[in-house]
């Protein structure tokens, strides 16, 4: 069979088995829409936390990005994985205990404030929209490359399997689906990386295989420093970004991780306090199976990629190169007119002047897009169709699994916080839900609209969700647990101060956002990807001054605040749950 | 019952320091002089930034789950 009947063959199954546990799920009341009636299973909670989290990012652009950053990639590996210690330790199980159905809830209540409510509704909704968008268009990217199809029906399919279950099964629905795309994505993760492993190191198990050695003995990562430096690179596991910036980066996206509203989310889903602690833990080996793999791959596909391609004939080259070439995202430019391609970092003066042009170099003649490493991976190793095909299915099962997360966290944003806990309180059960249907309905098709039309800075609007989510909510979740006296003024404030801050400093040096987009004069070289993290920490010292102003919370709110530190207690607030009332 | 909210504390700011030393001061700000050390083929703060730190969050998330446990259980804040 050739490539594109096994994707559609794989693609096609896959499909079908989401859609079949959507109609085995169908969600009946607004507690099971929201949070899967809370009582998912801790295990099943972690692989449907893991595959909400894990994005068309963590799957397809993160192990590329790895691969030519080498040491700095650690950034992304730590960055995405510690941010779940936070919220194991600080976050869930308060937030579980305090019972509710969302992030604008907690603070809603916890501030007994209509303005921090309306705050936080707007901060989730425009987290969620910004990471829906970049979904879809991942969804779009796949179909189109592999299956032939243009782009817009791409993402028209993509929608129409989302717009199924999540209107369909709620937070039910997509839970028991994304533990079903949690298993394709991991298979499809894992099973280029231990081919590729066997083939390269003779090694099965990824995590070791890249500190393993070559046919020749030497050791896979010692030869890739050496490769890497013979091109004028820096070596493979030392890193070139200041420490500072890193520190920063690394920082802001665990800060982020843990204030992700579709992420905090996930812990109102199961039965109890206990159960919310252990499900952070399972969804943290869960994503580690992913994230340990990826830096494995990296250097597996630097490797091969350098091997492969290095001053070897043009027209010698196997299909793969070709094939990629078409999709514009692999380039090459006969500079010298050798005929030969030639890979390696021309803005390293050094080397330009020494080796490159006794060599007769006359510049890098070939740009990879760092997106095609994951899924070009399979084809430059030779491996066989139903592979690759295996790869688009998994693609396509983290995109999909994240976006319909995202668009319950947008729907719940509307029809619960906004309409049912604001403007409109007598909204009966019934209408809540159909309220919820729409608002998702709705949020489908804007999403899918965006897909097809991406504003162009997707992948810059990024690093906003990730510091905005680190500025704002984060300090107001932790000061609401930790802190007794804070009230609303203080974490008004202090959320507001964060937003601000931190969407000025990434739209000034941002020139894709319409800032001025100068790399000059940035804050101690903290890059805006990092910003977050001084924005949180802006939010914290203006939160407590602010508080110290004004009267504390009243009493029932601090007895509310006192009763989510025990699992055990119940104070008279604590009784009404949301889905009594 | 105050006893048991600080012990809490305890483990909180215990296990944090732990979470920052590995991932921050060994992955990041360390890294490059420990990789003057090697474990098997890896030098030693290339594996921790891009293999350690990871197995330690897992595991730093079971040990807070144990404690708890043990501390609910002898406070008696257990849920039913």
């Amino acid at each position: 069979m050739d490539l594109q009947a096994w994707t559609f063959l794989i693609v096609g199954l896959t499909f079908a088995l989401y859609i079949g546990v959507a109609i085995w799920s169908k969600a009946g009341s607004t507690r099971d829409f929201y949070v899967a009636g809370g009582g998912v299973h801790p295990i099943a909670n972690g692989m449907a936390t893991a595959a909400d989290w894990m994005s068309a990012a963590s799957f397809i652009s993160m192990a590329g990005m790895v691969s030519f950053m080498g040491f700095d990639g650690a950034q992304y590996l730590m960055g995405w994985t510690g941010g779940y210690v936070l919220l194991a330790l600080l976050l869930a199980p308060y937030l579980r205990k305090f019972g509710k159905f969302t992030v604008p809830d907690f603070i809603g209540e916890r501030y007994y404030s209509q303005t921090a409510r309306v705050v936080a509704i707007i901060c989730a909704l425009f987290v969620s929209f910004t990471y829906v968008v970049g979904q879809m268009k991942g969804v779009g990217i796949a179909f189109s490359r592999f299956l032939e199809v243009p782009l817009e029906i791409g993402v028209l399919i993509g929608v129409g399997i989302v717009f199924i279950y999540a209107v369909l099964g709620g937070m039910k629905g997509i839970t028991y689906t994304q533990v079903v795309q949690y298993c394709v994505l991991i298979f499809a993760y894992l099973v280029p990386a231990i081919f590729i492993g066997l083939m390269l190191v003779g090694n099965p198990i990824p995590q070791l295989g890249f500190g393993g050695t070559l046919q020749d003995g030497t050791p896979l990562l010692d030869k890739l420093n050496l490769l890497n430096q013979d091109l004028g690179f820096s070596a493979y596991t030392s890193g070139v970004k200041p420490k500072l910036d890193v520190f920063f980066i690394t920082a802001s996206l665990m800060l982020g991780t843990a204030g992700l509203p579709h992420v905090i989310v996930r812990f109102f889903t199961v039965p109890k306090v206990k159960d919310a602690r252990i499900s952070a833990g399972y969804a943290l080996i869960f994503i580690a199976i992913l994230y340990t793999t990826a830096p494995a791959i990296a250097a597996f596909a630097r490797t091969n990629l350098i091997e492969t391609v290095n001053d070897k004939e043009y027209d010698n080259l196997p299909n793969w190169f070709s094939n990629w070439e078409k999709t514009g995202m692999l380039t090459y430019d006969d500079l010298n007119s050798d005929g030969k391609v030639q890979y390696y970092n021309d803005k390293n003066e050094e080397f330009v002047n020494g080796v490159a042009s006794e060599k007769g170099w006359k510049g890098n003649e070939l740009v990879v897009d760092r997106d095609i490493m994951v899924l070009a991976n399979p084809e430059i190793a030779n491996l066989p169709n139903w592979v690759i095909a295996l790869v688009v299915a998994g693609g396509l099962a983290a995109a999909l699994s994240t976006a319909a997360g995202l668009l319950l966290v947008i729907s719940t944003s509307i029809s619960h916080d906004l309409l049912k806990k604001n403007l409109m309180p007598g909204i009966s059960e019934k209408g809540e839900l159909r309220a919820a249907r729409i608002a998702i309905a709705f949020a489908v098709i804007i999403a899918g609209w965006a897909g097809v039309n991406p504003p162009g800075f997707v992948a810059e609007v990024v690093a906003l969700a990730f510091g905005l989510a680190a500025s704002s909510f984060f300090p107001a979740i932790v000061l609401g647990i930790f802190y007794k006296r804070m009230n609303k003024e203080g974490a008004i404030a202090g959320m507001v101060t964060g937003i601000f801050f931190t969407s000025i400093y990434i739209w000034y040096f941002k020139p894709q956002l319409g800032g001025y987009g100068t790399t000059e004069g940035l804050w101690w070289g903290i890059s805006p990807e990092g910003i977050g993290t001084v924005g949180m920490i802006l939010n914290f010292i203006i939160a407590i001054i602010v508080s110290r102003f004004f009267p504390p919370p009243p009493l029932e709110v601090q007895e509310m605040t006192e009763s989510i530190r025990y699992p055990g207690l119940s104070s008279k607030k604590q009784k009404y749950s949301a889905f009594e009332e | 019952m105050k006893k048991y909210w600080h012990k809490n504390l305890q483990y909180l700011f215990g296990l944090l320091f732990i979470w920052f030393v590995v991932s921050f001061m060994m992955g990041i700000v360390w890294a490059e002089d420990l990789n003057a050390y090697r474990i098997g083929n890896f030098p030693l703060g290339f594996w921790i930034a891009q293999q350690g730190s990871i197995y330690a969050f897992v595991l730093i998330i079971f040990v807070y789950v144990y404690l708890m446990n043990k501390l609910d259980k002898e406070h008696g804040v257990e849920e039913k």
